[in-house]
This record gives C-alpha cells, structure tokens and sequence, in this order.
C-alpha cells in the first residue's frame, strides 16, 4: 500500500458519503413523483370521477369507461399469457435440464427485456391488419409481455418446493403429473400468484403497446372487435392535449394507477415475506 | 426424432399414460414461446418488406423522413437520437446505480437494505407514462428555469450546453431515462456482489483493507456481472418509449444543435406517428424502424444476458470448488 493509513481512512470516509448519496439521489424522483401525483391527483377524485366516462372538452367527466376497458383488456390477457407462462414455468422446473429448457429458459430472458413497443407493432401486424384496432389485438400483445414474467416466477416459485415433497407424493404411488398438478403446483401457490400480479401490475402501465395496437376510444366497451378506453393510454393523449379539464383527468388517472400498482406490490410484498 | 418413435411405441402399445401426455402438454406450450419469438421476427420482416424492398440498405444510413412530399424515410438521425439519449441514461444513471447496489450489499444492515430495495423497486413498478407526465408538468418546468440555466452558465462556451432552452430535448430525456434505468441496474449489481464469495472479503479484510478497498475487490470480482447489468439497462433505454415521446420534442433532425434540443428516438417516432400514417409505405417504414429496434434491443440483451450468466456460473463454480 503506498497511501498513508490517513489518506486511505479520508478515501473511505469520501466513498462512504457517496455511497449514501447516490440513494438519496436515486430516491428524490420517486418521492417526486409520489408526491406529485398525490397532491395533482387528488384534485380529480370525486365521486364523477369513477361512475362518468371520458368528457368533452369543458364537460365534467371521469375514467369510468376507461377502468372498464382496463379490466376488460386485463382479463383477456390473462386468459391467454397465464396458461402459457405457466406451463412453460412448470416445464422449465419439472423437466428442466436438456438443451431445449436452456434454450428456452434463455429466449424467455430475452422476451423480458424487449421493448414493448414493438410487442405492440407485433400484435398490429399480426391482429390489427386482418381485423382492425380491437381489444383482442391489445391483449394479445400484453399477454406476450406476460409470458415470460409468469413463466420465470412459476420456475422460482417451483423450484423452492422441497424434493421430499415430490418424492414422497412418488413414493405413494401417485402418477408423476398429478403430483405435480395437485402436490407441487399447489403448494407454490402463493409463488405463482405473486408472479400473475407482478405481471398484472406491469402490463396496467403499459400504453405503447395499446396505442398501436388499439388507439384512443373515448366510449364504453363495445365488442371483442372493437377498441376499449385504456387508463395508461388515456394519462398519455390527455397530458398532451391542450385541455384543462383532461389534464386534471390525467393526473387523477395517473394517482389511480399508482394506488393500483402499489397495492399490488405491497401484496407482493406481504405474500412473498411469509414464506421465508 | 428418437423421442417420436419412443411416444409411437407407446401409443401401439397402450402404455401411453397420462405422464406422457403432461409431458407433452409441457412441451408444446415451452415450444410456443420460441415460436412466437420466432413469429414475431417473421411478421415484422414482413410487415416491413415494402420499405425494405424501396430503400434497401440506404433505410439505416440515410438522414431524411419526408412523409409529406418525396415520400421517402431513412433512420440514421433516429438510430443517433436512441443511442444518444441511452448513453446519457447510462452516464448519469450507473454511477448512482452501482452506488446503491454497494450500499445495499455491503454497507446497509439487512432491514434497512430490505427498505430500500422495496423503494428502488417502486421506481421500476411506475408506467412509463406517469414518468412522461412527471417530466412534461414537473421536471420540464423546473430544468427549464432552474437547473439547465445554471448549467449553460457555467459551461455554456461548449457548443454541446450553448443554444436556446426549451425544458424539453436530448438531455431531458436523458435524465428521465437515467431515473428508469436505476431499479434494474442497481438490483442485478446487488445480485452480482452478494454472489462474490464472502472468502474474497475475508481475505481483504484481513490484509487490513478498508471497507472502501474491500468494494473495489468486490467490484473487481464482479466485473463481468456489472457490464451486464448495464448493458441490461441500456436495453432498457434503448426500448423505453412513452416517457421519451413526451419529453424529448419529437423533431427529425440530423443532429441537435446543442443538448438542449429538441430530437427524436426510434421508439417515439412509432409512438408518435403509427396513428398518423396514411399510407401504407409509411406503415411499413414505420414497422420497419420497429424491426431495427428489435434487432438492436435483441444483440443488447442477449449480450447482457450471457454476461451474467457468466459470471453467476462462474461464481458457482468457485463456491461448490
């Protein structure tokens, strides 16, 4: 060592500081935005806020229709990416590996950290282009962000199931399959609900893929065909739209979203905690 | 092929159980993830093929986007734009990053790291557009009359800080950018040093080191795990696209006069102006734009992805050793 003994203690005071004040810094935006969308937030909530849909300009209005086309958009996802993601999740734990589940493993890492938006353009060429801006063409592409989140907390959640577990329900005699339907899968029951929420709360916020594969729609749902009103689309068009009462919309939609996503990571949270 | 013959075996003989068939159940449904991987390619290769086939090679390196008049697109300015505002993200975000990554795996006690983890993560749990519509009504506004006034004062004479001062541009991108990059890049560095061996600590800590140096041996072991970590978030810069449509200004140009500026991202072209196309050339250099996106945002994380792997294997081995 060539530095004094002083010189290293003054370094490691210095890192000290810096290491601490890198969390402040990473922490400022959040409570900023936290905070802002509370307090810009709060102004929209009444009563019209939840039961009227999207206004006119200069109307009273509230996000009604779009809550609506969330949850209808959400669940249609949901019938198609948990399935997936979940017999991929069990395929990549129980049958885990030969080449083929590295190589799955592998792509299903991959479709994580792809841009939504071109999910989205994925979904507009391959629905939108034979049957139009629809919801089927929406979920769709969100069920493919799902996929790999549901499939990759599935794996996890299995894999922390003891093989005693396995090897006793085998030992009674019980067909492999159903000790891993009725024994496995059940007992990770709590792994896999954490990942179908965390998948949830991700594609709630996503609007890039909605905008190309389904476009604003300022009404109610009105069949699989057609487009639905979308919460994180709608803070997008009304925080650039030139209008005062949109705006005060948009910030109201955003502090319903940010109350949504922290519910369900707090759930997370609490669901995942007890285990350990 | 074996496999075939094995369940065709099985099938005459009645032996075909219900094992086999969750098996195969299983199977499909893993092999329909690569499909649609595989599909997704193929559907935007061919949603693109009437710009590929009129531009050819010139789309990438070409600079004009002239949907009006000569009807003619080319993506060299938006490549520029994407991989400026990403570097930014990185130049601003990974320093904090790795600093929250050293707090939480070596400096924090467990409670208090488990605390700040759940924050940072909020960070990565907030859309997208709630950052845009932070940027657009509160961090616009305050760079514009606070931060980037005092910047342009100070190093102004730099060509890169002179010139008008919108609030909105290249580096207000690049900052909104750095803030989403921070959950990912500082979890997976706290993943990469926890994995270092406690052994490496040890050792240095017997020597006599001091926290700080027993960091810079931790870091050094996990070299190849941080390169992926940040290599991670730039793939998520490069992808990211709602909250950079709405602070970045949206114009095609060349370059930028200054960072200040105004310019546009690969991504935020699609957002922008997918609703917008009229015709379908320009739907399918639109696609095309998304198939470059793929392209590049494929190479970035299958890079990050085997670094990682590397290193938490390589790790492995060490520790069953």
């Amino acid at each position: 060592m060539r530095d004094s003994y002083s010189i290293r203690r003054i370094k490691d005071r210095l890192m000290l500081i810096l290491v601490w004040s890198s969390l402040i810094l990473a922490l400022i935006p959040l409570f900023s935005i936290l905070l802002e969308v509370f307090f810009n937030g709060v102004r929209a909530i009444s009563l019209e806020f939840f039961i009227l849909p999207t206004p006119t300009v200069g109307e009273t209005g509230g996000i009604a229709n779009a809550i609506q086309g969330t949850l209808v958009t959400l669940g249609l996802a949901s019938l198609m990416g948990v399935p997936i993601g979940l017999m991929t999740g069990v395929f990549l734990s129980e049958y885990g590996g030969s080449k083929l589940s590295y190589l799955v493993r592998f792509i299903n890492d991959v479709l994580t950290g792809l841009p939504s938006i071109v999910i989205g353009i994925f979904g507009y060429t391959l629905i939108v282009a034979s049957i139009g801006f629809s919801v089927v063409a929406a979920s769709f592409a969100l069920a493919i962000i799902m996929i790999p989140i549901v499939a990759r907390t599935t794996e996890e959640a299995l894999k922390l199931v003891p093989a005693s577990i396995r090897e006793a329900a085998l030992a009674l005699g019980i067909q492999r399959w159903k000790t891993t339907v009725f024994i496995v899968l059940s007992g990770a029951k709590k792994g896999i609900v954490t990942g179908v929420l965390l998948a949830l709360a991700r594609i709630a916020g996503e609007s890039a893929p909605i905008l190309v594969t389904m476009g604003y729609w300022r009404w109610w749902f009105s069949g699989f065909n057609k487009p639905v009103s979308n919460l994180a689309l709608n803070i997008y068009l009304f925080a650039i739209s030139p209008f005062e009462n949109w705006r005060v919309l948009a910030w109201g939609s955003a502090l319903f979203l940010m109350v949504l996503m922290l519910g369900i990571n707090i759930l997370i949270r609490v669901l995942t905690r007890e285990k350990y | 092929m074996a496999l075939k013959k094995y369940y065709f075996h099985k099938i005459l003989n009645g032996e075909f159980k219900g094992d086999d068939m969750f098996k195969l159940v299983s199977n499909f449904f893993a092999l329909s993830i690569l499909l649609i991987t595989g599909l997704m390619v193929y559907e935007l290769v061919k949603g693109s093929w009437l710009s590929i086939q009129r531009f050819g090679p010139w789309f990438i390196v070409g600079t004009v986007w002239d949907p009006v008049f000569t009807q003619t697109f080319s993506t060299l300015p938006l490549i520029l734009g994407t991989l400026t505002t990403s570097l930014i993200a990185l130049a601003i975000g990974v320093p904090i990053s790795i600093g929250v990554g050293l707090l939480l795996s070596e400096y924090a006690p467990k409670r208090f790291a488990w605390l700040v983890s759940f924050l940072v993560e909020l960070l990565a749990a907030i859309p997208s557009v709630i950052y845009g519509l932070w940027g657009i009504f509160i961090l616009i506004p305050f760079l514009r009359h606070n931060a980037y006034p005092f910047i342009q004062s100070a190093l102004g004479f730099l060509p890169l800080f002179s010139g008008p001062i919108y609030g909105g541009g290249v580096l207000t991108a690049g900052i909104v950018l750095a803030i989403m990059i921070i959950p990912i890049v500082s979890s997976v560095s706290r993943d990469v040093f926890t994995a270092v061996p406690r052994s490496q600590r040890e050792a240095v800590i017997s020597l006599g080191a001091t926290k700080w140096e027993t960091c810079k041996i931790v870091m050094s072991y996990a070299r190849s795990g941080i390169i992926g970590a940040i290599i991670l978030g730039l793939g998520r810069a490069i992808g990211e696209t709602m909250a950079v449509t709405m602070v970045i200004g949206n114009k095609f140009k060349i370059l930028p006069s200054s960072l200040f500026d105004a310019w546009y991202t690969m991504a935020a072209i699609i957002a922008n102006e997918f609703t917008e196309a009229t015709y379908d050339l320009y739907v399918s250099a639109l696609i095309e734009v998304g198939l470059v996106l793929l392209m590049v945002s494929l190479i970035v994380n299958i890079l990050a992805r085997l670094l990682i792997w590397r290193m938490m294997k390589f790790v492995r081995g060490v520790v069953q050793e």
